[in-house]
Formats: structure tokens, C-alpha cells, sequence
């Protein structure tokens, strides 16, 4: 599918897969010899966005933005604080775990680490039927086609079938989570900084594969990523996290040539570029990101805002709709 | 402007040997100059030999592994030559070093000033107190502002940027001619990466360091080094300009790295990606060694490696497209 009927796939309906309401997960700190909680870590704080049928969501942010943590809470891997996940317009938030396995098979998750998301006590051919063992009936002769399948997919040879996640390279690791991942025929798959532990070539590889299995299976994602030209690679829409909410949100092409929000602008313009002839002009951030557990009040930015004013530091900004499908949180925006 | 070549390797080879008597040749003829006040990169991936040549030139290479053959002139002295008494006076004052990893390069139970200041005392044979505020200064001037409290911190304190600062603190409190920085900025964020970068540059300025960059990333090739060497498989395959490399790349594993790499500039639909993978060091296959990769491989490059040979002034390719 090319990018352009892609586009208007995605425009003519309005097909939510996933939303998320207002979600809210917060770590307490626990301190002092009773252990009584002190604080909140606010890792995701009252987060709002809709995931289209079909589309690749991309999520970037630094370390710390929070964005791991929106992923694994919309998967109900970690429980919310607050707030509503709806998959297929249905409330999964409050669901109990056997009420939850029905939804399982449509969602599935890639981690980063290959090396750390399989047991290096199973092989191949072990780990792929797993999902099929829980969920499905299949017997052994159908879940051993269904692996070879897979395999073949994701670009591995059948007959690797039978060893074990050391024999493997970074790369082919991640082709077996991402053959593990397919096993149900998901439709939504969170994928979790899936190629940042990757060479640049073997990178290019996994991302080819995944936007192929995305055409194949019509398939929808989350992208999480800090790397923001794979972010642009792979999405349809974009959003920027900064210190567990959403800075900025649009389509790809505006958030590229259009971004808005000071943060996004910097974050862009420090990305280094291969561009020889053209240099950018850098905006160097100062300082890091602040802890999460004692944020700056008003606009958790503007400690670090080249453009903070006096509002910043008293009043949070709101997501607000500049353009269409383009929202910014920040005060330089509002009317 | 005539430049002077501050650091020359030639011919260098540093191979570890395995067990049931294998040989791996990380790093296998490498010849390359750096001139003072320039800033060099070795650009590649995992496993194509960049970390361990610039590990070599500080002579940090345990067993098993040996640097077979070659010469490391270093203002004219072959350090490969000198003995680890030799090495430890040039290692930290004439040679600096930041590492892709703060945390493990630095001490966890000594603070950020007692770090500072033994390189400072045991180098320039100073006082504890001129020490003290030679260390203060340099925190300042990579960019601390409140420097002598972050003097009583410990490493575990700072942020990985923070960290990263404080290395590149310890590795110019010397004033080294030359600063070797292996992926400094790959552990971190991008917003921190040009902060560190930008110091980085700004320190090299100030003192005319010469900066050897080891990196897997092209952009900050592309923004930060002067001249580039691109490695696979131990050897170089092409050496040049950094705008040489961007604007006119010649090895078919240097295009296929460009091609790979998904861009703020360019809009493609797939990315041009190299199959297969980098062979292990101890397999290398016959002849050249991206014949297995290759999308131009002919004959020839199967039986017999490739010189690397001068297509044109300042450009040296290893492929027999360009015999």
C-alpha cells in the first residue's frame, strides 16, 4: 500500500482501535521507616489520545518522558492509576485478568531487549506456540506448521526451528518476538523501542519487515521510540511526550515541517543531520529533564523553554486543536 | 594553514586469539593519520573493529588479544613501542579518553572531584588546593553551574549527561593533544547528545585538541568530524572528507549505510537495507569481506581482498569497482 492511499485510508473513517481517557499511572515513593508513601512518580499524567484502525502511532520522548509506561499500561501490563482504556470501544480498564484473556490475543507487545524478553531456556519453536498453547486448540502438528509459517515471515529459515535465543544475532532475536507477537494475528502490536538495540543496516531490516507485516495483516501500532527519524519512517501520526504528558500531537508531515511546540522544535533541531550541505540550526536545550516525582509547576517544560514566560510557571497548558488533527500544549497557542 | 600529523597508525593489526586456535582479526592493516586540531571519525558497526583501534592506541587491549604488527606514532614516538610504565605518562595527560558509558568509567565511591584532581596531582604535580581549583574551573567551563557542590558529589548523583560532562572534565584537565572519544554520546538523549557534542566541539576549539570520534552514528558524522574513515571487517573501506563521503560514497557498504538510515530530510517509502549481517570476526569470508553482502560482487571479489586504493585526492576506496 502506498503512502498516499494509506493516507486516505485513514482519513475517510474514523475507526478507533484504541483510546485512551484522561489515563493516569503514578508510582508512590515510599518512605521513612514505616514506609509510608511521600510522593508520586506521575509517569503518565492524564493522557488522552485515540489510536485509528490500521495507522502507526509513533511516540517520542526522552528517557523518563513516560512513554514505555503509556504503552504498558494501555496493554494493562501495569495498572492504571485512573482513567480509561477502551479496545474496540470496550472498557478494559477495570476487567479482571480472566475477563482480559479474550483481549489478549488481539494485543501484543515488542520489547527492546531481545535478549531479555526470551527465555533462554526455550527455543524457537517452544516460544512461538506458546500463545498458541494458552489460547488456542491447535494440536501439535498445526501449532509446528504454524511456527514454520511464522518464521518464514519474519525472514527466518524453518529450520532454526529448534535452537535457542543465544544461536541468534540481535536481529534475528527481534524477527522471533516479532513471529511470537504475530502468532495470534493480533490486531494492534505495541512496539517498544523495537530497534534501538540494532545496527543501522539490521535496523533498516526489522523496520522493512514490520511495515510489510503491517500491509499483510492490516495491522495497527503503537511505535515508541526516542529515535526520531525512525519515528518519521515508520508513522502516520506522531505524538510528543515530555515528563508523562503529551507536548504535541499530529500528522506526521505537520509535526515534521510544522512543529509547534518549543519542546518539539528543539528536539528536532538536535537531531544530528546527514545533511552536509545544509546544516540546521541547533537550539540547545540547557539542563535535563527534571524528576518526575517533583515537576516544575504550570508547563513542566518551561524550566527549560527558550520561550517561557510568566504563565508557564502558573498555569498548565492545555492540548488544545490548532490545525486539523494538530494539538499543542502550550500557552504560546491559546487565543 | 599547514597541519601537523599528530598521531600516525600504520599498518596495525591487533588479533585475539580464541580458543581451538582461532584467530580473530578485529583490527587487520589499518593505516590512518590524525592532524592537530582536527577532528577525525571511525565510523561502523558492532563488530567492525572501530572500538578496539582506538583501544589499541592507548594500548588497552588484554589478553587474548595481541596488536600483532604495526606502528602507533604518536608526535613522532612508536607507542606501541613503550612499556605500561611508559603508557601510564601518556595515557590521561597526553591522550584523553571518554568512553560511550559514564557510569562504569567513572569511580561509584570516589566524588567527581576527588576524580578530577588525581589526574590533576598525579599529572601536573600540583597541590591538593591548586588542584582543587584547576578541577572547579574545568567543571565550569563544561558547563556546571553550581561547581563546587557537584565537586562533594558522587557519580551516582548525576544524570548521564551530567556524568558525560564530568569525563570529558577529566579527560581535558590535561590539555592532551589528543582526545579519543569512543560513542560518547550514544547512551544518551538526544537533546543531551548536542549539548555534549557542543562541548565537546568548543573544548577541541579552545585547546586545538585533535579529536579522534569513535561512532556508529552518521549524523553526528556529519555534523561534528572533519575527515572520515568507514570500517568493516577490521580494515577500512573508504576514507575521505566528511562531505566526500555524504555528497559522492563509493564503497557499496558505505552507500548501503546511507541508504539504511531513515532521515528528517528524505521521505522513502523502504528503506535500502544491506541483507545479511556483520560477519564475526573469526569468519571473515574469503576475499573481500562484504562479498557476502555485497549487491555489486562479482568474481573477484570472492577469491582476493581489495587493496584500499586512492580514486581521487584525499577519496581511498577498497573495492575493485574503482581498480
Amino acid at each position: 500500500m502506498s503512502v498516499i492511499e494509506k493516507e486516505l485510508k485513514i482519513e475517510t473513517k474514523n475507526d478507533f482501535i484504541v483510546e485512551a481517557k484522561n489515563l493516569k499511572k503514578y508510582f508512590p515513593i515510599k518512605g521513612g521507616v514505616l514506609k509510608r508513601t511521600v510522593g508520586h512518580v506521575k509517569a503518565v499524567d492524564d493522557i488522552t489520545l485515540s489510536i485509528i484502525r490500521g495507522e502507526t502511532l509513533g511516540v517520542v520522548g526522552e528517557s523518563g518522558s513516560g512513554k514505555s509506561t503509556l504503552g504498558r499500561v494501555i496493554l494493562r501490563l501495569m495498572e492504571p492509576t485512573e482513567g480509561q482504556i477502551l479496545f474496540e470501544n470496550e472498557d478494559i480498564s477495570r476487567l479482571s485478568n480472566r475477563q482480559l484473556r479474550p483481549f489478549r490475543k488481539d494485543m501484543q507487545i515488542v520489547f527492546q531487549d531481545p535478549f531479555a524478553s526470551l527465555n533462554p531456556k526455550m527455543n524457537v519453536q517452544e516460544l512461538i506456540e506458546e500463545p498458541l498453547l494458552v489460547q488456542t486448540s491447535l494440536n501439535k502438528n498445526e501449532r509446528r506448521e504454524k511456527a514454520i509459517s511464522l518464521l518464514e515471515k519474519v525472514g527466518l529459515r524453518p529450520d532454526s526451528r529448534l535452537k535457542y535465543p543465544h544461536e541468534f544475532s540481535g536481529g534475528q532475536r527481534q524477527r522471533i518476538s516479532i513471529a511470537r507477537a504475530l502468532a495470534l494475528n493480533p490486531k494492534f502490536i505495541i512496539c517498544d523501542e523495537p530497534v534501538s538495540a540494532l545496527d543501522v543496516s539490521i535496523q533498516a531490516q526489522v523496520l522493512n519487515l514490520m511495515a510489510d507485516l503491517q500491509d499483510e495483516f492490516n495491522l495497527t501500532y503503537l511505535f515508541i521510540a526516542h529515535d526520531l527519524s525512525v519515528v518519521k519512517h515508520i508513522s502516520d501520526r506522531v505524538a510528543v511526550m515530555y515528563l508523562g504528558r503529551i507536548a504535541e500531537i499530529a500528522p506526521k508531515k505537520n509535526l515534521y515541517e510544522t512543529p509547534l511546540h518549543p519542546y518539539t522544535e528543539a528536539l528536532l533541531s538536535a537531531v544530528p543531520s546527514t545533511d552536509v550541505l545544509n546544516k540546521r540550526e541547533k537550539i540547545i536545550l540547557k539542563g535535563d529533564l527534571p524528576s518526575p516525582s517533583n515537576p516544575p509547576s504550570g508547563c513542566a517544560f518551561r524550566t527549560r523553554c527558550p520561550k517561557a514566560h510568566e504563565r508557564c510557571a502558573l498555569e498548565r497548558p492545555e492540548l488544545i486543536n490548532v490545525s486539523e488533527g494538530h494539538y499543542v500544549a502550550c500557552h504560546l497557542y491559546e487565543q | 594553514m599547514t597541519q601537523k600529523t599528530l598521531l600516525d597508525v600504520k599498518g596495525l593489526k591487533t588479533y585475539f586469539y580464541l580458543e581451538g586456535k582461532r584467530v580473530a582479526k578485529a583490527v587487520d592493516g589499518v593505516n590512518f593519520s590524525v592532524n592537530s586540531g582536527e577532528t577525525v571519525a571511525l565510523v561502523g558497526e558492532s563488530g567492525s573493529g572501530k572500538s578496539i583501534t582506538s583501544l589499541s592506541i592507548m594500548k588497552l587491549i588484554g589478553k587474548p588479544g595481541k596488536i600483532e604488527e604495526g606502528q602507533i606514532l604518536f608526535d613522532g614516538k612508536d607507542l606501541v613501542n613503550f612499556t605500561d610504565k611508559q603508557m601510564t605518562q601518556v595515557r590521561g595527560r597526553e591522550i584523553g579518553m571518554i568512553f560511550q558509558e559514564p557510569m562504569t568509567a567513572l569511580n561509584p565511591v570516589f566524588t567527581i572531584g576527588n576524580q578530577i584532581t588525581e589526574t590533576l596531582i598525579r599529572h601536573k604535580k600540583v597541590s591538593k588546593a591548586e588542584a582543587d581549583k584547576k578541577a572547579i574551573d574545568l567543571l565550569k567551563l563544561v558547563g556546571f553551574p553550581r561547581a563546587e557542590e557537584t565537586m562533594k558529589e558522587y557519580p551516582h548523583q548525576l544524570s548521564g549527561g551530567m556524568r558525560q560532562r564530568a569525563m570529558i572534565a577529566i579527560a581535558i584537565s590535561c590539555d592532551p593533544k589528543l582526545l579519543i572519544a569512543d560513542e560518547p554520546t550514544t547512551a544518551l538523549d538526544v537533546t543531551i547528545q548536542a549539548q555534549i557534542l557542543d562541548i565537546m566541539d568548543a573544548m577541541k576549539k579552545k585547546f586545538n585538541m585533535a579529536v579522534l570520534l569513535i561512532t556508529h552514528d552518521l549524523g553526528v558524522v556529519a555534523e561534528y568530524a572533519d575527515r572520515v574513515m568507514v570500517m568493516y571487517g577490521g580494515q577500512i573501506v573508504e576514507q575521505t572528507t566528511v562531505e566526500n563521503l555524504f555528497l559522492n560514497p563509493k564503497h557499496p557498504y558505505t552507500n548501503g549505510l546511507l541508504e539504511s538510515l531513515p532521515s528528517l530530510e528524505k521521505e522513502v517509502d523502504r528503506l535500502g537495507a544491506i541483507k545479511g549481517m556483520v560477519p564475526a570476526a573469526h569468519e571473515f569470508p574469503a576475499g573481500c569481506r562484504f562479498s557476502d553482502r555485497c549487491p555489486h560482487v562479482m568474481d573477484k571479489c570472492r577469491a582476493a581482498n581489495p587493496e584500499l586504493v586512492t580514486v581521487e585526492s584525499g577519496h581511498n576506496v577498497r573495492c575493485y569497482l574503482y581498480e
